[in-house]
């Protein structure tokens, strides 16, 4: 019995501690800042590390992108990161409020929404007022997820009711149904407008000044290189305009 | 054939089986003490919850109906083609294979290239006459049912291949016709593995979120299945995503637990 028990459990053991081992020939030079930031940053936050990393030698940028909710939920249950950039300026405060934040958020982008349409406008869709048509297919994002909840905010301030065939679990799933042609129009940011390049044209209407998105990012107490960490946040904030406009966020 | 005892097997087995025990369920242990039981009642009784369970039940059910209708044939043919050339065997296996590992929102896309309003199919079949499948239930019951067939399919096939065929064979010299011999000889065999194929695939259609999701859309219902409204009930409040997830997993086990041991005796 000991002597087939004994193999299975170093086994067991080896795999387990195999996953804890670091490599231990990482020149100590290097530093890294590790950024959770919302999936709307995903191709901006991109290019402004590269600028950072070239602009700090010795410093790497780990990025890990995802639904600012989803982030903030890992941040709460103790997932490593350094810094924090959300979309939302709620989600930013659920972490403030559970004592995660090394200094107050200071918001450095904003975004608005646009309507989004197949190339070419199949529907002819002019503004906000032709999603609440029913004999349209209409995308929107859930109201509980922020897209969403601005949507209902811009609807509000137009005083009609969206009239949606489907409420997406997140703004590229209605990005992703305008590209294929599957809906005539959806609500969508700006900044993925621009990121679809030619395959969406989207159309700006006036309402969307009544729900303004605010992107806040932060330094994550206990981070484990708050110097980095520091710098890359004052790089986003002072030094990524001309990258952030690119993309089409507005200034703060 | 003598019953396998667990007890005779290598002790090296024992520790490795218990870790696998252990990483199938603490994460469900995790889930049920995280439950916030004083609200539970509430929020299960909430009307989207309740809407979602009924569009979920409804459509896992039509999917494995359809999965039956469909799957059984194939796995029959399956079972029969080892005389056929290679290339067509393996191919046609794949096919059926594929959807196994194919990361269900890619499955989902290609059902939108396909049935969607510019699909291969989809584009024609609007036009001549006005119906476009997504963002409808039935987008929902196609989706579960791409996902969760293959299930169904290779369950059944296995049933069939450890199945005598000397009995169909005995019906036919009988005079049975052969749709008679498959229907009161050959399916009566394998209803084990009949059964565990169906059960597998309605559990699978059941938790079926990505295909679902990106071909059918999200709208509460009509296509907003349980898994979904637990999904979307994670951004806004997690206690209803917890007490959805729950729900689900209550439906399951039972489904699983009461079929399983009564008559599902897999391979006996």
């Amino acid at each position: 019995m000991r002597r087939g028990l004994l193999p299975a459990v170093l086994g067991a053991a080896v795999l387990l501690g195999g996953c804890a081992a670091a490599p231990a020939s990482e020149p100590e030079t290097t530093t890294s800042v590790r950024v959770f930031a919302a999936a709307s940053l995903t191709d901006v936050f991109g290019r402004i590390a590269g600028e950072f990393e070239d602009a700090h030698p010795g410093v790497e940028v780990e990025l890990n992108f995802g639904g600012s909710s989803g982030l903030s939920a890992q941040l709460v249950e103790g997932a490593p990161a350094d810094v924090f950039a959300a979309a939302s300026e709620d989600t930013m405060a659920i972490v403030a409020d559970a004592g995660l934040l090394a200094a107050p958020p200071v918001v450095f982008a904003r975004n608005r929404l646009e309507i989004a349409v197949p190339p070419g406008n199949p529907a002819g869709v002019t503004g906000l007022a032709d999603l609440a048509r029913p004999e349209l297919t209409v995308a929107l994002c859930d109201a509980g997820v922020p897209c969403g909840a601005a949507a209902a905010e811009v609807f509000d301030a137009l005083g009609v009711a969206a009239a949606a065939d489907t409420l997406e679990q997140d703004v590229k799933a209605v990005l992703t149904k305008v590209r294929l042609g599957e809906v005539d129009a959806g609500l969508v940011y700006r900044t993925d407008v621009l990121a679809a390049g030619d395959e969406v044209e989207g159309i700006p209407f006036p309402e969307a000044e009544a729900a303004v998105t605010a992107y806040p990012i932060a330094v994550v107490a206990d981070a484990a290189t708050p110097e980095s960490a520091e710098a890359f946040v004052r790089w986003v904030i002072d030094d990524s305009g001309a990258l952030l406009e690119e993309a089409g966020f507005a200034a703060p | 054939m003598p019953r396998r005892e667990a007890a005779r097997l290598p002790a090296a087995l024992w520790p490795l089986a218990g870790i696998a025990v252990l990483l199938l369920v603490l994460p469900l242990v995790a889930l049920l003490i995280r439950v916030p039981w004083r609200d539970a009642a509430a929020l299960l009784t909430a009307g989207e919850s309740l809407e979602a369970l009924t569009l979920s039940l409804g459509t896992a059910l039509a999917a494995t109906g359809a999965s039956l209708l469909l799957g059984v044939p194939l796995a029959a043919v399956l079972a029969g083609s080892d005389g056929w050339a290679a290339p067509v065997r393996r191919l046609l296996r794949a096919a059926v294979t594929v959807p196994l590992v194919l990361p269900p929102v890619v499955a989902g896309i290609a059902l939108l290239l396909l049935l969607g309003r510019q699909g291969v199919i989809g584009a024609p079949l609007a036009a001549l006459t006005g119906v476009t499948v997504p963002f409808t239930t039935p987008a929902v019951v196609i989706a579960q049912t791409f996902v969760s067939m293959p299930f169904l399919v290779l369950a059944v096939e296995g049933a069939l291949r450890g199945a005598d065929p000397r009995y169909a064979v005995v019906a036919a010299s009988l005079g049975a016709s052969r749709w008679h011999a498959f229907r009161r000889v050959t399916l009566p065999l394998v209803a084990p593995g009949l059964l565990s194929g169906a059960v597998l695939c309605f559990t699978r259609a059941l938790g079926e979120f990505g295909a679902t999701i990106t071909f059918a859309g999200s709208f509460p219902g009509v296509t907003r299945t349980l898994p979904i409204a637990a999904y979307l009930g994670l951004q806004a409040s997690p206690e209803s995503a917890i007490v959805l997830a729950l729900l689900l997993l209550v439906v399951s086990v039972v489904v699983l637990v009461s079929l399983r041991d009564k008559w599902l005796r897999v391979g006996s």
